[in-house]
């Protein structure tokens, strides 16, 4: 019962750690895919005095994916009867080409910046709109987001570890008497505490399956995919071979590394 | 004849300036039964512990087995130990394996296969008289059984050297004639080297025996 409880007590604590960084991994996955979303809605208004071709756009940056022009003829529809046909056809002449930039990537603020300068270094372009304001606004709460996530999974997997130090030297007092028995006979530091790697290694596969069990059901149910179409965006959070390995990964490195501390500390000690 | 423990001037302490033993000088020839004997407190169990390097020599020097006991460090202590078998008065078993396991252990930190340490294991039950335990984990058993275990454990690795500290202190007359009998038989058949810490040399021994006494830190030997 007693051995029970410790095993628990570190499945528990790794499921922790994995859980947050699986947490991390899911909130990173879904920004990027919101950051397509955002890359695919958002775009430059460029006005230019003569016609310029997409070639044209994209020689000026190497973030310019595509660009497509802005039909005026709605516009002048409006003014169809408030003007005669010849002053429309003169304004149709003389008004300027507005043009529509979409980028191959989300930019930073500091990107649309640089690009808005290098636009407006062509003679022909005579304005650009960037709505960086609203960019700005999107981008920095998208990062704040993703920084939150990430102090909160590193503060989860700092406090866990402490956790699983102290239960490893728990363990480490319960096998004191047979180590040191082991020890007057010759055995060296490794074979002495095979018990306790033993133990640490079975626990990390286990609580990395109770992570998949935990991600699967999640997935499953459905209500994160429904709050994520809310805002456009479909994925998967959880990929079973890919993060069901770097689980088992981290959970294997976490406690044998914590289990060397205490072994190699102990027999610093004796 | 070989010497497999050479003490030179060697001096034993805990703490500093609180001697246990003071300069002590003596040899111990292989394939010797050595008895040491003295008054509760005198020592003699700290001079067992400094032959398996439990405690190092606080001055002199302490050679066992050919290894230099003075500032020893891990894999030749963890080598000489493989070579050594201990025998203590509270026996020392692990409690969570069985009897069987328990005297395997120098086998296992040796490195010897089941096919090799099975045979030998239960050649030594079969001597202390436990083979219907073997299952069974010390707990389970009376303090004479437990004892006659670690008896078993420490011939399994067939070593060249036996330390025990009071092996029959607490023992019934039937433990402690098997205890003797095997370290005799040990000492006779396989030419090990014996050297048991005790109040009282018991009057069956029946093979060739050095005396030490050890009395207030000195070691001499008794004729």
């Amino acid at each position: 019962m007693k051995s029970l409880k410790n095993h628990i007590s570190l499945i528990v604590a790794l499921f922790t750690v994995l859980f947050a960084v699986q947490i991390y991994v899911a909130v990173d996955r879904t920004i990027k895919a919101y950051e397509t979303r955002l890359k695919n809605d958002y775009s430059i208004i460029v006005v230019a005095n003569k016609t310029l071709s997409p070639d044209e756009f994209k020689a000026m940056d190497s973030i310019i994916d595509r660009s497509e022009p802005i039909a005026t003829d709605q516009v002048l529809q409006r003014l169809q009867g408030e003007m005669s046909k010849k002053n429309l056809e003169l304004l149709k002449l003389t008004l300027p080409k507005f043009y529509r930039i979409y980028l191959s990537r989300f930019p930073t603020p500091e990107e649309i910046s640089k690009l808005q300068k290098r636009l407006q270094k062509n003679s022909s372009i005579q304005r650009v709109e960037g709505y960086a304001q609203t960019h700005d606004t999107v981008y920095k709460l998208m990062l704040l987001f993703k920084d939150v996530v990430q102090i909160f999974s590193i503060a989860i997997a700092a406090v866990t570890s402490l956790l699983i130090l102290k239960e490893m030297r728990l363990w480490q007092f319960q096998h004191a008497e047979r180590m040191s028995i082991m020890a007057l006979f010759g055995a060296p530091v490794w074979l002495r505490s095979a018990v306790l790697f033993r133990l640490a290694i079975v626990d990390a596969i286990i609580a990395t399956i109770v992570v998949c069990i935990a991600f699967f059901v999640i997935e499953e149910n459905g209500w994160m995919d429904l709050l994520l179409n809310t805002v456009g965006i479909t994925i998967d959070l959880f990929d079973f071979l890919q993060d069901g390995i770097r689980s088992l990964i981290i959970a294997l490195s976490v406690s044998i590394i914590l289990t060397m501390t205490i072994v190699i500390g102990n027999d610093e000690e004796e | 004849m070989d010497k497999v423990i050479i003490a030179e001037n060697l001096s034993l302490s805990y703490k500093e300036f609180e001697t246990i033993i003071s300069k002590a000088s003596f040899s111990i020839d292989a394939g010797s039964f050595v008895f040491i004997t003295g008054a509760s407190g005198s020592g003699k169990s700290t001079l067992l512990k400094s032959l398996y390097g439990a405690i190092e020599p606080r001055g002199g020097q302490l050679v066992v087995g050919g290894v230099k006991m003075n500032r020893i460090s891990t894999s030749k202590l963890n080598f000489l130990r493989r070579h050594v078998g201990i025998v203590f008065q509270d026996y020392k078993l692990i409690k969570e394996w069985t009897i069987e396991k328990n005297v395997m252990l120098p086998l296992i930190i040796s490195g010897y296969t089941k096919e090799v340490s099975d045979p030998q294991v239960q050649k030594l039950l079969g001597h202390v008289k436990l083979s219907h335990q073997a299952g069974k984990y010390p707990p389970e058993l009376s303090g004479g059984e437990q004892q006659r275990v670690a008896m078993a454990r420490a011939l399994a690795h067939n070593p060249i050297l036996i330390l025990a500290d009071e092996p029959t202190g607490n023992l019934d007359e039937y433990s402690s004639e098997v205890i003797w009998n095997l370290l005799e038989g040990a000492n006779t058949q396989l030419k090990t080297t014996i050297v048991v810490v005790t109040h009282r040399i018991p009057s069956s021994i029946s093979v060739p025996y050095k005396h030490f006494h050890i009395e207030m830190g000195n070691i001499h030997e008794i004729a």
